[in-house]
């Protein structure tokens, strides 16, 4: 493997954690505002709770370590994106800030209030809008480049079917992945009330899911040719990603070991979106941009490269305890053990 | 109308956001020291107002560090949104500290999170001490990193420019750069020292208002002994810094102290103004004090402005906020030192209301010096974004609509400001002290 396939490698990983633990939490996030408005809140607002508090600020360093590190590796894309997307970067991170802050304020300092349980959810839905644009523009179209000159073309943006495809994608995805989590989260808290409620909601995401990510699939044959051809010699790959959210949806269904249900979704989206990033090389930027000349030089790459294995080495045993005190314990996940502060 | 210039909302965006930003990131690095010794304390002298200190500064704690993530991520984006072009070449050369910043944060996240859920969790007190370790060495890691990127920023090495395009990047030679010792060492010592102080001032307005609860006398002890420690240190750095810039950014010096001609036995300027035609008014000149802040003997020879090029100075009013600094580091020294004599010597009450009134003060200014510290590093580099290689202007972004980002991030910071202190103020406010011990002392009876 080259130094370029393993530094996106990387960074793709991260960005596949942030997808599943950020969709976990803004899922999190609208039902928790939809179960208000329907007064059944309380059925399902300690389980929230409990998972969401220790866990939220894990959440933002993923991403943070996507463009932290995608600077890092692949400098070009500074100066690509960062030109473009002044304005949906901007409007995502105001949305990131108000989310974060208001939580905690929230959860730790004021009494809830509607105001923010209604914030805490538009957000939920608003924030993978706004990012999963970025995917949208890498397929090339939405950027023009004149002599030196980056645009983003908002017209082409709005209009395009296959953008407002993938926002819907990513919310919907958002909601199913959530509610999978959830309805496992209940049951190991052995919460048959909140357990109902969940299972009924991730099996309502279900399909809208799945469907939209074939839609989506085909949608790009419009846009982008080149990638489309790659994604179907890759079928096999989104061939499993299928049979894992079959396997997924019929657990959960016969009210069967909703852990393992949760890793097929896991398997799910990890296999679609490894298949869709594979296929997307050797591109960053369609056709503008490569993992080739976008690239740092070697030396920066060895060290970033060497950071990152010292660096896991930290941080597993790390999450492991995280985990260990918090998602496997079932004293502190049944809610006998919640020593706040 | 003003006419549209990208480079200079790009500067005064980066200025706002950074500069909110450092306010949670300054009490982001110290506060977790602070919570650290207290706790300790309570361990150590069994005593239940330390253990209490260490669980109350972690509450208001929290809510901070959510302010300070969220600027970061802004401020950690915003550098590519505005910044692109300089953000490309530091990708090169400087990616490494800013990605280990990240590994810092993640370990300290983790650990934070596990500290602030498991207060009453293990039987063995000092497991759960040893769980804030790791945050304060978290916290203090993301500091060292960050600030050597910037430490690059003022010298950049470790790489050679060869028709534009760099080469021969050496990762660790650009971070372990020349201004890097100084500049780490008072940044990371400032934070602490400004956490103290804050805590303190907390502390001291308390006393003020006429609460007599031993609790906020042991937590005023605590943060001025440990305040003294800092503001000695703060004190000792920064002479070096001086130093430093004597050697490696002699302009910058030589702006901050309106020393316009290279001379021995230079005197240091304090406060004053400038006429039209560059002459020093008004100002207090403590004679041979320049020197020995750049050399340590009177007779070392300052480089003045006459030296350099015009066109690349920074502007002379760094001045101000070099003397506001300094004046309030001697401020923050004299007040702690005094404190802790005060409260050694038998009769002498170091409670009294002159000397808590100038604590209440230092809280607020420890702030105001770090942020008049940064205008002066910052815009003392001026013209250039990396010194010497790339220039501010060629740094920024081109795109359009920076002016409307700039209007929503003022928005933001203010509504995220606002919230967050009437938020802490309602926290407190709604569960005060002696409530607090009360049920603690339930808590621990049954328990029993
Ligand atoms: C509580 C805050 C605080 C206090 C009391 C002081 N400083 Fe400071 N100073 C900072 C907070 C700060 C800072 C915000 O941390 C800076 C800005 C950039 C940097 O590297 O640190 C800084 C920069 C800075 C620089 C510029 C370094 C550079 O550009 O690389 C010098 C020469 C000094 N300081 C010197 C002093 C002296 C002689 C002080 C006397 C006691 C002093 N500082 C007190
Ligand atoms: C020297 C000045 C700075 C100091 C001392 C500092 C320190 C901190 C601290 C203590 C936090 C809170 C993290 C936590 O508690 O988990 C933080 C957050 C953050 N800072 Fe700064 N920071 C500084 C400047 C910057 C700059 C210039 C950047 C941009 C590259 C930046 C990027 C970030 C990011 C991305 C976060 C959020 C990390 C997360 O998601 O947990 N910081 N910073
Ligand atoms: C956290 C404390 C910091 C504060 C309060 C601060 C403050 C400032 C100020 C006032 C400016 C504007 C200078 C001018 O345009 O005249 C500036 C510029 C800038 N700073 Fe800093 N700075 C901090 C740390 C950093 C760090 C650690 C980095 C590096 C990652 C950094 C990167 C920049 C960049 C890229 C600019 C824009 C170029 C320029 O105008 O010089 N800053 N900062």
């Amino acid at each position: 493997m080259t130094y370029e396939v393993i530094g996106i490698s990387v960074l793709w990983l991260f960005l596949y954690g942030y997808l599943i633990v950020a969709s976990v939490d803004f899922g999190a996030g609208f039902f928790s505002y939809y179960t208000k408005r329907n007064n059944k809140n309380h059925i399902i607002h300690n389980i929230i709770q409990r998972y969401l508090s220790p866990v939220w600020e894990v959440t933002n360093v993923f991403l943070v370590f996507f463009f932290i590190g995608v600077v890092g590796f692949f400098p070009s894309t500074a100066y690509y994106y960062g030109t473009a997307l002044l304005i949906p970067g901007s409007v995502a991170i105001i949305l990131l800030a108000l989310r974060g802050s208001y939580y905690a304020f929230a959860t730790y300092g004021a009494k809830e209030s509607k105001f923010y349980t209604f914030l805490y959810g538009a957000t939920g839905l608003l924030i993978p809008a706004s990012l999963s644009t970025v995917l949208t523009i890498s397929e090339g179209g939405y950027i023009s480049v004149d002599n030196g000159t980056v645009q983003l073309l908002y017209g082409e943006l709005f209009t395009s079917i296959y953008s407002w495809g993938v926002v819907a994608l990513a919310i919907v995805s958002v909601l199913f992945i959530s509610a999978t989590f959830l309805t496992y989260y209940a049951s190991r808290a052995k919460d048959e009330q909140a357990l109902d409620l969940l299972r009924r909601y991730a099996l309502t995401w279900s399909f809208p899911a799945i469907g939209m990510g074939i839609i989506v699939f085909f949608l790009l044959s419009q846009r982008n040719v080149e990638h489309y051809q790659n994604m179907l010699d890759l079928w096999w790959v989104f061939g499993l990603s299928v049979l894992a959210f079959i396997g997924a949806f019929l657990l959960i269904l016969k009210r069967k070991s909703y852990g393992t249900a949760f890793i097929m979704v896991m398997i799910q989206y990890f296999t679609a979106f490894f298949g869709y990033g594979a296929a997307h090389l050797p591109y960053l930027l369609y056709p503008h941009l490569t993992i080739y000349d976008g690239f740092t030089n070697e030396t920066m790459a060895i060290s970033l490269i060497v950071a990152f294995v010292a660096g896991l080495l930290i941080l597993i045993p790390s999450l492991y305890l995280l985990m260990k005190l918090f998602l496997f314990d079932a004293d502190y996940v049944e809610g006998n053990k919640h020593s706040g502060i | 109308m003003i006419e549209y210039d990208p480079v200079m909302y790009s500067r005064i965006l980066t200025y706002v956001t950074l500069g909110f930003h450092v306010i949670f990131a300054t009490i982001g690095v110290g506060i977790p020291l602070m919570i650290a010794l207290a706790e300790w304390m309570g361990i150590k002298r069994n005593d239940p107002h330390y253990t209490l200190m260490a669980r109350r500064w972690a509450r208001g704690f929290v809510v901070t560090v959510a302010v300070g993530v969220v600027t970061g991520t802004a401020i950690g984006l915003q550098l590519s949104l505005l910044w692109p072009n300089f953000m490309q070449a530091a990708g090169h050369t400087i990616g490494l500290p800013m990605f280990m910043e990240v590994f810092a944060f993640f370990f300290e996240a983790i650990f934070l999170g596990i500290y602030l859920y498991t207060f009453d969790r293990f039987k063995n007190k000092m497991k759960h001490f040893l769980l804030i370790i790791p945050v304060v060495i978290g916290a203090t890691a993301s500091a060292f990193f960050i600030t050597s990127v910037n430490a690059f920023m003022n010298v950049p090495q470790g790489f050679e420019l060869v028709d534009g395009v760099i080469q021969d990047v050496s990762p660790l030679a650009a971070m372990f750069n020349p201004a890097t010792p100084t500049k780490i060492s008072h940044v990371i010592i400032t934070c602490y020292l400004t956490s103290a102080f804050i805590l303190g001032a907390i502390a001291a307005l308390h006393i003020l208002k006429g609460n007599k609860h031993v609790y906020h006398k042991k937590a005023l002890h605590l943060t001025m002994v440990a305040g003294a420690v800092f503001a000695i240190g703060t004190a000792v750095v920064g002479d070096f810094s001086g130093k430093y810039l004597h050697e490696y950014q002699p302009e910058k010096l030589a702006a901050a102290e309106w020393h316009f001609e290279t001379e021995s036995n230079a005197p240091l300027i304090l406060g004053g103004i400038l006429t039209e035609d560059n002459e020093i008014k008004y100002a207090l000149e403590i004679p041979y004090a320049l020197s020995i802040l750049a050399g340590g003997t009177p007779d070392t020879e300052v480089i003045g402005l006459n030296e350099f090029d015009e066109d690349l100075l920074p502007p002379l009013w760094v001045h101000y906020f070099f003397d506001l600094m300094v004046f309030i580091g001697m401020f923050l020294a004299a007040v702690s030192v005094l404190f802790v004599a005060m409260s050694w010597k038998k009769g002498w009450n170091p409670f009294n209301r002159p000397l808590t009134w100038m604590i209440a003060a230092g809280g607020p200014l420890s702030m105001l010096a770090i942020q008049a510290g940064w205008v002066f590093a910052e815009v003392g580099r001026q013209p250039w974004i990396l010194n010497g290689v790339m220039l501010t202007e060629e740094g920024a972004t081109t795109s359009a609509h920076v002016d409307i980002m700039l209007i929503l991030f003022v928005i933001l910071y203010a509504v995220l400001g606002v919230t967050c202190a009437v938020v802490l103020r309602k926290m407190f406010k709604r569960n005060p002290v002696e409530l607090e011990l009360e049920k603690q002392g339930e808590r621990e009876k049954t328990a029993q």
